[in-house]
């Protein structure tokens, strides 16, 4: 995974609460067995105006214009603003992977489904959770300045408004470690291995059951 | 000191390490895969050089895209094909124990598990899938995890948690006739909404829940997620045993009279401390019918159709082709899907036939399907005559899967369609592009297939 670094990047409004994980990738996107190529899927039948089928080539689709991220002025936006529970639905990292192929960093929400925010640091984004207040003003603001940046700082923990406002996030010191170092979690944990092993001998003495070959 | 919940004890049971951050190192006893979520954790494995921390801790089964018909034809689909082939292929080269498609054991994960006794009181199971809520219907703590996390789990059999804060709901009182454990957990959706659990573990408890049967409760903790939570669970008691005993992966002999003590002490003490609690009276709950596009969005049967004003529920309106106000059994539905794995174990299927026998499924119905969920409860329920049944009324007896509920394979809404399906999603073009589903039990989905409409199924039963 890449480092994470600050950047100033354009937002984007998706205005609207619980945005599941069928719409950010339908379904028929999953049948890939890479990682890789799922950004010109993203927000997929919101997008198009045609039905897409895995192995489409996009570019030559017919485009939803009213769909936001389809408007000029919303064009090579980094930052995605959005409204409570996104992400909620299935469990597919295939979300994520979209998001970050199409060229998000960061998101911004009141509030995220658990398993997306979780798998969003493993991708490299950055789910930023502020009040709705704060939410509200911000589409308000995007919504009345064509080229809307913000500045996302990771290490002070902080987004910058134009105007040099600056509102603070909170963030899991484990999570901000990983995504600030690119760190490989797996990794991280296998140096904890004689630990896990100690565990799994005791666990095993008290419950054997758990232990038992599964023979088909 | 307060005593701990059944959460608490499922977890301090499993912890190996806490950090100061509250990041903890939780071990994972059993992790169930599948063909979606499992490619590339394999191949991050792969690239690493990683081997698996215990193979015989996973068990895998291909279930969301495989056909439901002339599975002796294989995977027309050269997409969802290679997606199969590849979880077998992994599975032999990582030597973890995989269910054919044509084994009698193969079916959608989540009812596998139980059904083998892969899913055993007190365990930690993890799969990429967000229902594996289900599994905590056997108190065991159970949740949906990231494909990372799956790779995560296959190489060290941990994963790196915080704690949820511990949320009881409460039912007491009785279920009406008609009345199931799905209409009971889509109220509950109803009152606290899709995010109300979010950042909880829902524990089920009081006397309704205790009376449910273990397909009940596995079809109540199946839609925990659907509530925001990542996991539900429910107290082990002698009902949880009885299911256990005599499974394929169950333990036996000596190990099950040891195993069985150990369970019995799996529930909330007394003077446990919840961090929120929600009451409900069972006695007041109708029959439910989602109508909108989140599963939230419900209402008791009979009752009119939300009047728009706010933006939801006019997108939500509008995606659904209603008018507000008006009533929803004024809608003809197109296709009924009774299955997934919220609802297609053997109870549903009975009781769904039970409503079905005698009857034919209505005209303007283009499609009714049954899909169990999976080999064995096809089986079982062939013994009982109940394929009959559905087939002499109209319906089409499938293949077990996923299906229908996320149309991943073959079955699937077409534009515009209206289904009455017994799946816990109805989201935009879950069940297909442009599709409408509503979310019944499947006594209320059966009752639809017969009237073409939806209709309280309690006045069929009545009749009857
Ligand atoms: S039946 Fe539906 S919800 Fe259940 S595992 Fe399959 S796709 Fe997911």
């Amino acid at each position: 995974m890449e480092k994470f670094s600050n950047f100033t990047g354009l937002v984007a409004p998706i205005d609207r609460a619980n945005v599941d994980t069928d719409a950010i990738i339908p379904k028929q996107f999953l049948k890939s067995i890479k990682r890789t190529g799922f950004g010109p899927n993203l927000f997929d039948e919101w997008r198009y105006l045609d039905k897409g089928e895995p192995g489409m080539p996009c570019e030559s689709r017919p485009l939803n214009q009213d769909f936001v991220l389809n408007q000029d002025r919303y064009l090579g936006a980094s930052i995605l603003l959005t409204k409570e529970n996104f992400g909620c639905g299935s469990s597919r990292e295939h979300a994520p992977w979209a998001i970050q192929d199409f060229g998000f960093r960061a998101i911004i929400a009141p509030s995220f489904a658990d398993i997306f925010y979780n798998n969003c640091f493993k991708n490299g984004i950055l789910p930023i959770v502020l009040d709705k207040s704060v939410v509200n003003d911000l589409f308000q603001k995007v919504k009345d300045t064509p080229g809307f940046n913000l500045s996302v700082d990771l290490e002070g923990q902080t987004i910058q408004l134009p105007g040099g406002e600056s509102i603070s996030f909170e963030l899991d010191t484990y999570k901000k470690f990983c995504l600030q170092n690119g760190l490989d979690e797996i990794g991280q944990t296998l140096e904890m291995k004689e630990k896990i092993e100690g565990f799994e001998t005791r666990h095993r003495q008290s419950n054997p059951w758990v232990f038992e070959e599964l023979v088909l | 000191m307060a005593g701990k919940t059944l959460y608490d004890k499922l977890w301090d049971a499993h912890l190996v390490h806490a950090d100061d951050n509250g990041n903890s190192l939780l071990y994972i006893d059993r992790q169930l895969v599948h063909e979606v979520t499992s490619p590339q954790a394999f191949e991050g494995l792969r690239m690493a050089n990683r081997t698996p921390w215990r193979t015989s801790a996973n068990l895998a089964v291909a279930d969301h895209n495989i056909p439901t018909e002339n599975r002796d034809q294989g995977i027309a689909d050269p997409v969802s094909a290679l997606q199969v082939e590849t979880l077998v292929e992994n599975c032999k080269s990582f030597d973890v124990p995989y269910i054919p498609m044509d084994d009698v054991r193969q079916g959608i994960v989540h009812v596998v598990g139980p059904e083998q006794g892969a899913t055993l009181p007190g365990m930690t199971i993890v799969c990429g899938d967000s229902h594996t809520a289900t599994h905590g219907a056997l108190g065991a703590l159970a949740f949906g995890i990231g494909t990372s996390e799956v790779e995560h789990v296959l190489a060290t059999q941990c994963l790196i948690q915080k704690k949820s804060k511990n949320m009881l709901i409460k039912v007491d009182g009785q279920l009406q006739m008609g009345v199931t454990a799905k209409d009971l957990v889509l109220a509950i959706i109803k009152k606290i909404g899709t995010a109300g659990g979010t950042g909880h573990t829902i524990e089920f408890g009081g006397s309704m829940i205790e009376s449910l049967s273990m397909e009940g409760r596995m079809t109540v903790c199946n839609m925990a997620i659907e509530a925001g939570a990542r996991a539900g669970l429910i107290a082990v008691d002698d009902k949880t045993i009885e299911y256990v005993k005599g499974r394929p992966f169950s333990p036996k002999g000596e190990l099950w009279t040891q195993a069985v003590q150990y369970w019995k002490a799996l529930k909330s003490d007394e003077d446990a401390e919840f961090d929120s609690v929600i009451e409900l009276d069972a006695d007041s709950i109708n029959p439910q019918i989602t109508w909108g596009t989140s599963p939230e969005m419900g209402m008791d049967v009979g009752d009119a159709i939300p009047t728009s004003g706010k933006n939801g529920i006019d997108n939500a309106l509008d995606y659904m082709g209603l008018s507000d106000g008006g009533s929803l059994s004024d809608y003809k539905l197109d296709k009924v899907f009774i299955g997934s794995c919220t609802n297609s174990r053997i109870e549903d299927l009975r009781a769904a036939a039970e409503v079905v026998k005698g009857n034919r499924v209505a005209e303007n119905i283009k499609l009714a399907m049954v899909v169990p969920g999976s080999g064995e409860v096809k089986d079982q329920a062939e013994a009982e005559g109940l394929d009959r049944v559905f087939e002499d009324a109209g319906f089409e007896w499938r293949e077990p899967g996923c299906s229908m509920c996320l149309a991943m394979n073959a079955d699937r809404l077409e534009p515009g369609e209206r289904c009455a399906s017994t799946s816990n999603r109805n989201f935009e073009g879950r069940q297909g592009q442009g599709g409408r589903t509503h979310l019944v039990s499947p006594i209320m989905a059966a009752a639809a297939a017969i009237h073409g409409h939806f209709v309280d199924v309690r006045e069929m039963l009545e009749a009857a």
